[in-house]
């Protein structure tokens, strides 16, 4: 077909659209950046030695090399903030990232919006796959083997979760629900399988874990959560645009040039490893993938170029904010940051129902 | 690649053929050694009753569906030796229904038939092909509505100007005008046939025999799976064979220059 030609007279008028819409996806990423150092600063303060912010940031330039602002006044301040401090938050921010951006890659590959690691059963999935692993006490890949566990778990429920949930080149909303309740059903089986088994410290070990904490977060694990969030959300913001085409359906996708299925088995390896990422030392957070992606989405549309890399920030905000919210809302207790969120996530689930059933007469 | 044929010409160029197609799904014969081409510079109708195997045969020579026995050749190649990008810059599909996962607005969903040029010198006009995509398919006024919240023809007419952005030199339309008013039926059928006359190879699936009659260079009448002729509207559009294939009298009338095809009524009571 020819080569369509421009029409001159709307070309001020759209400058002005792409303008705008450049303007606030620019804005939204600032927010969300500020808004991360923001919160990275205070929770690193809060605790039982109190540093506050100008000075964490004074600590932080100083250890880049920056001789800007103040060390930290408290004669500990500097090793909790090292040695505690920063291990965790970093280990919320990552979790947080991984956890939403997972999220985000499987509403994605399902065209579903209900599709979220911890609804559909991966994070479960991940779970006794981990869970295995501390009951028998194995450490085949030294600080690894939770991690490569939860990996091979979550690879596994992802897996199956879309092998049985899909027909016809779609996903049924209903059917997805019921094939992670039926998921979630099995590894709670296999946990309590697993907690029968365990001897008394392992069982309190796994308990802790399913609860969902950050507590006792070190460098070690940091440094083995990094690069898997790292890499998945990096393949996840690669493969944004085509996640995009995949909302117009299976075929009209492969219509205009995605390979679908391998686009698929792609995108499910990266939530495995997004999912491994979050779960291998912080234990089962729900709802933080349904949530995020679903705020980002009211503000600046379902493309997923935006989408992805901002609900990976929103994530790391969140559980960041969450984790200083289980550890400060009760003096001397660190509650379960998995807790916190299922305790907001809920209420945010019925909402999103309520919406569906209002605006398109539910989910058939 | 194929010659420029002015309309009329009766040797032109197939650009996409199948060959011997069958296919059955389920144990149940849809498609039984359907022989069939489509030339560049001119569209093809396939009309036939329900269940005929149309929109199979479309699904077919999209490369959705690989054929049991025959095969589908692409430019003298067979269609499976292209990868999905490739198929994706020389055919486009309009489905007959449109899904979308998520609220994405007009412009977002045209914007993602151009996916195929990502990368490529083409990528360029971008802008500029999708403004005017939208404008041939009149959806220009609902640019920055969200694709869900529209009526079911302002979705099928959204979903042809994602097609026209594809820029593909092969357009395959599986019922197009089922959705649409009158207005738009005709203005999907002459951008179809203005891209037929400026070279490019169309194939529609319709049902309204009329509009076929007056919009396409051949007509292919598939009934259970087979084709029972291929030609010019006027050769193929008889009472007869239609009577037959719609298991139903069928009276074709010429009124100012096209064939009008109407099927035969009892009259009403009243009017007797």
């Amino acid at each position: 077909m020819s080569a369509a030609t421009a029409d001159p007279t709307t070309k001020p008028e759209r400058a002005g659209r792409a303008v705008r819409g450049g303007l606030s996806r620019v804005g939204l990423f600032a927010l969300l950046g500020v808004l991360l150092v923001v919160v990275v600063l205070l929770a690193a303060g809060q605790g039982a030695v109190h540093v506050p912010p100008s000075e964490v940031l004074g600590s932080v330039l100083h250890r880049l090399g920056i001789d800007v602002g103040p060390m930290p006044s408290h004669p500990r301040g500097e090793d909790a903030l090292w040695q505690v401090r920063f291990p965790r938050v970093v280990l919320a921010l990552l979790a947080g990232a991984a956890l939403a951006t997972a999220g985000a890659v499987m509403q994605g590959i399902f065209g579903n919006p209900l599709a979220e690691p911890g609804v559909v059963g991966v994070s479960s999935g991940a779970a006794v796959a981990a869970a295995t692993v501390i009951a028998f006490n194995l450490s085949f890949a030294g600080n690894w083997t939770i991690a490569l566990a939860a990996f091979v778990g979550g690879l596994i429920t992802t897996l199956l979760v879309y092998a049985m949930s899909r027909e016809g080149g779609r996903t049924e909303v209903v059917t997805l629900v019921l094939t992670g309740i039926a998921l979630n059903a099995m590894t709670s089986a296999g946990l309590s399988f697993l907690l029968f088994m365990a001897n008394t410290q392992a069982r309190e070990e796994i308990v802790f874990w399913t609860l969902g904490s950050m507590n006792g977060a070190r460098w070690p694990q940091v440094a083995v959560v990094l690069p898997l969030a790292v890499v998945g959300v990096a393949a996840a913001v690669l493969m944004a645009r085509q996640l995009d085409l995949l909302a117009l359906g299976d075929r009209a996708a492969r219509h205009v040039g995605v390979d679908v299925e391998r686009l698929r088995l792609r995108a499910i390896v990266v939530v495995a490893v997004l999912t491994a990422a979050a779960v291998a030392f912080c234990g089962i957070i729900a709802f933080v993938g349904l949530v995020v992606p679903h705020l980002i989405r009211l503000v600046v549309g379902p493309g997923h170029r935006v989408l992805v890399p901002a609900s990976a920030l929103l994530g790391a905000v969140l559980l960041v904010a969450a984790d200083l919210w289980a550890r400060t809302a009760i003096v001397n207790a660190d509650l379960p940051i998995g807790m916190l969120t299922s305790l907001v996530g809920g209420p945010f689930f019925f909402w999103l129902i309520r919406r569906a059933r209002r605006t398109a007469g539910g989910w058939a | 690649m194929s010659t420029r044929s002015p309309r009329g010409d009766t040797a032109r160029d197939a650009v996409l053929s199948g060959h011997g197609i069958s296919l059955s799904l389920n144990g149940t014969t849809i498609l039984n050694d359907v022989d069939i081409e489509v030339r560049a510079g001119e569209v093809l109708s396939l009309v036939g009753p329900n269940g005929a195997g149309k929109s199979t045969l479309l699904a077919v020579l999209a490369g959705d569906h690989a054929p049991e026995r025959g095969e589908v050749r692409l430019y003298d190649q067979p269609l499976s030796a292209h990868s999905a990008r490739a198929l994706a810059r020389e055919r486009g599909m309009l489905l007959q229904k449109q899904n979308l996962a998520f609220g994405f607005r007009v412009h977002e969903v045209v914007e993602m038939g151009r996916a195929p040029w990502h990368r490529t010198d083409r990528a360029a006009y971008d802008e500029t092909v999708v403004e005017a995509s939208m404008k041939r398919a009149d959806v220009t006024h609902l640019r920055d509505r969200h694709f869900p919240t529209l009526s079911g023809g302002e979705q099928a007419r959204t979903a042809f100007a994602r097609l026209l952005a594809q820029e593909t030199s092969i357009l395959m339309l599986d019922e197009p005008t089922a959705a649409l008013d009158i207005h738009h039926q005709e203005q999907v059928l002459e951008v179809a046939r203005e891209a037929a006359d400026s070279g490019s190879a169309v194939v529609v699936v319709l049902h309204d025999l009329s509009l076929a009659a007056a919009h396409s260079d051949r007509v292919c009448v598939l009934a259970q799976g087979q084709v029972r002729a291929t030609g010019t509207p006027r050769e193929v559009l008889t009472p007869e064979l239609l009577s037959d294939v719609y298991r139903h009298p069928v009276q074709v009338l010429e009124h100012e220059g096209h064939l009008v095809v109407v099927p035969q009524r009892r009259r009403r009571k009243e009017e007797l």
